[in-house]
């Protein structure tokens, strides 16, 4: 048994010097979303977003040829940990992608920066590491998570509503939302409901909802619950009651909610019909590769894609370089699909925010359209407690 | 709290009690009559959801779907028996638990195969789509008084049928002892497969039932199938008089726990501590009930006699 296991180390010590030879000529990314369980679709967007940059760039990332790894976190931190140890020991990536859920950032972000290798989310941006966790080798290309928040927030004070009603499920990203929602938010809160992780049925929040009368409805109901919702309050008749969401009438749920949706009020950095010819290029691309709107994820994938080409091309290819990798990702030096990006002193970006509302395009399919710019160049509220210069 | 808030909360919990009997019944006329524990009952609801889902959209109407999904779900629960659980019964429970729990992971899979991770919906039918005004600037919709209806209907038709027809007495009999009911000349194994044949159908009608007003998604029966078996449990194994009554109990405790709860907290606590202990509290309740329920008649509100 012990004389087994030695040989089986040598011999793994010797397939991993072979692989690390042949690194030097392919840039390798491991790119971990996820991709079981209702919430496939985001990380399936993700992982479209990611591969047809790749393919635009003709198979190559900063001129070099790129291989993808896709591999499935399960939506569980330790499956995470472990299939990220075997991205980073077995198949020596350069880059890390993922993951679409804060659970699991939280989870592979000690492994990876610790690495070799550089950590980039494409989704999943956690106040930690946006402040005092701050770290050079991790950059996020979404947002901050409160920022989508914000957004709501903001508008819904700007209007000048009066009170509102808030509902979100009853974990760590729903507290989040509620309060990323009062930062800009003066006015009364009438109720704050969580709801059990999962819950479908919402009929005793609305009749609740509807005794309280509230200026406007705030939640943050991802997936199936936001799907659900959306329903049950078009059926309860609230609609006259400004529906101000997050996650919860995007383009991973709209081919669900379809017309119920129209008109409900979300947050977001992109929306498909933002006005500039890449984006324009990329939603036709999309469409016609996986039929199907994309939505931020994949939008965000696409454009990590492009970050990491530009990293990699500004470096000269060479991938043994860590600093120049490094100070290449911090310029991010690419055409962002959102027109304008930059990161900030934390390596969380720098950019605009929308408030967008869901429409129904004349071919009959569903996406979120820009109704107006509600942020412009947002810095998130941690990066000032990031040490990072 | 207004009275006409209460009666809504009341409806919504009734509404959530019948959905919870449609799926209980099979399921303690499995556990109860064929001593066959069957974790993968709650799929059988999904399955029905998305027999309808897709029947709602290869036939473009609600009713068509529904009369189709029946059969279909009849048969698929057929062909799971005859493929799986007949060689099951003779085994002991673990065996069952980690048969029927494959099969939970196998048809989650399958599902998402075949129709892909994305949640999908169903249109409702348009003879039930619209509301009643129930209280001020609250609109309850038809659809879900017709859902109640349709559970109450269903509940008295399974109650003539197992109290008063041959086959439901042989149900019956079969339930007390079934090696005597065997050897008076009746095929025990023809008569478990009926019954689970039909628990199947009920699943998937109440899957059906729901997709108008629920999102059709994979691992969608799983959390029901939780509060299934809390509802046999408090009912008694093998009653279908005490599955709906517990499914009424357990659906009115856990939708006016979550309702009132905070409300009547408030009186003793300050405002938020009081929705903090009412939003832990209500989850609680009905397990609960269970327990209590379990300590003063460890066989349930109404065991059948054996």
């Amino acid at each position: 048994m012990m004389r087994g296991s030695i040989l089986l180390t040598a011999l793994a010590a010797w397939i991993s010097t072979g692989l690390a030879a042949s690194a030097a000529e392919t840039v390798k990314v491991g790119l971990i979303v996820t991709l079981s369980g209702p919430p496939a679709v985001l990380g399936g967007q993700v992982r479209d977003g990611f591969r047809l940059a790749v393919k635009n760039l003709g198979g190559k990332l900063g001129g070099v040829p790129a291989e993808v790894i896709v591999v499935d976190d399960e939506l569980k931190p330790d499956v995470a940990v472990t299939k990220v140890k075997g991205l980073l020991e077995r198949d020596h990536v350069n880059f890390v992608v993922g993951p679409v859920f804060s659970n699991v950032l939280m989870a592979i972000h000690r492994p990876v920066i610790s690495s070799n290798a550089f950590l980039i989310s494409p989704n999943a941006g956690t106040s930690n590491f946006a402040g005092k966790q701050c770290n050079p080798n991790f950059f996020v290309t979404s947002y901050q998570n409160d920022q989508i928040h914000e957004v709501l927030g903001k508008y819904a004070q700007d209007q000048g509503y009066k009170s509102a009603f808030l509902m979100a499920p009853n974990y760590q990203a729903g507290k989040d939302a509620l309060s990323g929602f009062k930062r800009d938010f003066k006015g009364e809160i009438v109720d704050e409901v969580y709801t059990p992780l999962g819950q479908l049925d919402f009929s005793a929040e609305l009749a609740k909802l509807a005794a309280d009368k509230p200026q406007a409805f705030f939640t943050f109901m991802p997936g199936g619950m936001g799907v659900n919702l959306v329903k049950q309050y078009r059926q309860a008749g609230l609609a006259s009651i400004p529906f101000l969401s997050a996650f919860t009438a995007d383009e991973s749920t709209l081919p669900a909610e379809k017309d119920d949706a129209l008109g409900f009020l979300g947050g977001a950095n992109w929306a498909p019909d933002l006005d500039n010819p890449q984006s324009k290029a990329f939603v036709k691309e999309y469409e016609a590769a996986y039929h199907s709107v994309p939505g931020t994820y994949a939008m965000q994938g696409y454009d990590t894609a492009m970050l990491i080409d530009s990293a990699v091309r500004g470096a000269g290819g060479k991938l043994s370089d860590h600093d120049a990798l490094r100070a290449n990702l911090k310029k991010a030096n690419f055409v962002s699909l959102r027109g304008k990006f930059k990161f900030g002193v934390n390596n969380y970006p720098i950019q605009d925010f929308y408030l967008v509302k869901a429409a129904k395009r004349a071919d009959g399919k569903y996406e979120t359209e820009i109704v107006k710019k509600v942020f412009t160049d947002y810095v998130d509220r941690y990066a000032a407690e990031c040490p990072m210069k | 709290m207004s009275f006409a808030l209460l009666a809504v909360q009341i409806l919504n919990g009734l509404q959530l009690g019948v959905l919870l009997f449609l799926i209980a019944a099979g399921l303690t006329l499995t556990f109860g009559v064929m001593d066959f524990v069957n974790l993968a009952h709650g799929v059988q609801y999904m399955v029905g959801a998305y027999l309808a889902a897709m029947f709602a959209s290869l036939t473009g109407s609600f009713w068509s779907a529904l009369v189709l999904t029946l059969p279909c779900a009849l048969a698929f629960g057929l062909v799971l028996e005859f493929v799986v659980y007949r060689r099951l019964y003779d085994r002991d429970h673990l065996s069952q638990i980690l048969a029927t729990f494959g099969i939970i992971l196998f048809l989650n899979q399958a599902v998402k195969a075949l129709w892909g991770a994305a949640p999908l919906s169903v249109p409702m039918p348009d003879a039930l789509s619209g509301s009643i005004v129930l209280m001020p600037g609250l609109l309850y919709p038809v659809y879900r008084i017709a859902l109640i209806g349709a559970g109450l209907a269903t509940a008295a038709a399974l109650s003539l049928l197992i109290n008063h027809t041959r086959v439901g007495m042989r149900v019956r009999a079969g339930a007390t002892n079934p090696q005597m009911v065997s050897a008076l000349g009746v095929d025990i194994r023809r008569l478990f497969m009926v019954v689970f044949g039909f628990g199947a159908m009920l699943a998937g009608f109440a899957g059906a039932l729901v997709a108008p007003i629920l999102s059709v998604e994979p691992g969608m029966g799983d959390n029901l199938l939780i509060l299934a078996f809390v509802v046999i449990v408090i009912g008694g194994l093998g009653s279908v008089r005490g599955a709906l009554i517990a499914a009424l109990m357990v659906g009115l405790i856990d939708t006016l726990g979550r309702a009132l709860g905070p409300t009547l907290l408030r009186l003793a606590l300050p405002p938020a501590a009081a929705s903090q202990a009412g939003r832990s509290l209500a989850p609680m309740l009905i397990y609960i009930l269970m327990a209590a329920v379990l300590f003063l008649r460890p066989s349930g509100l109404f065991p059948i006699k054996r």
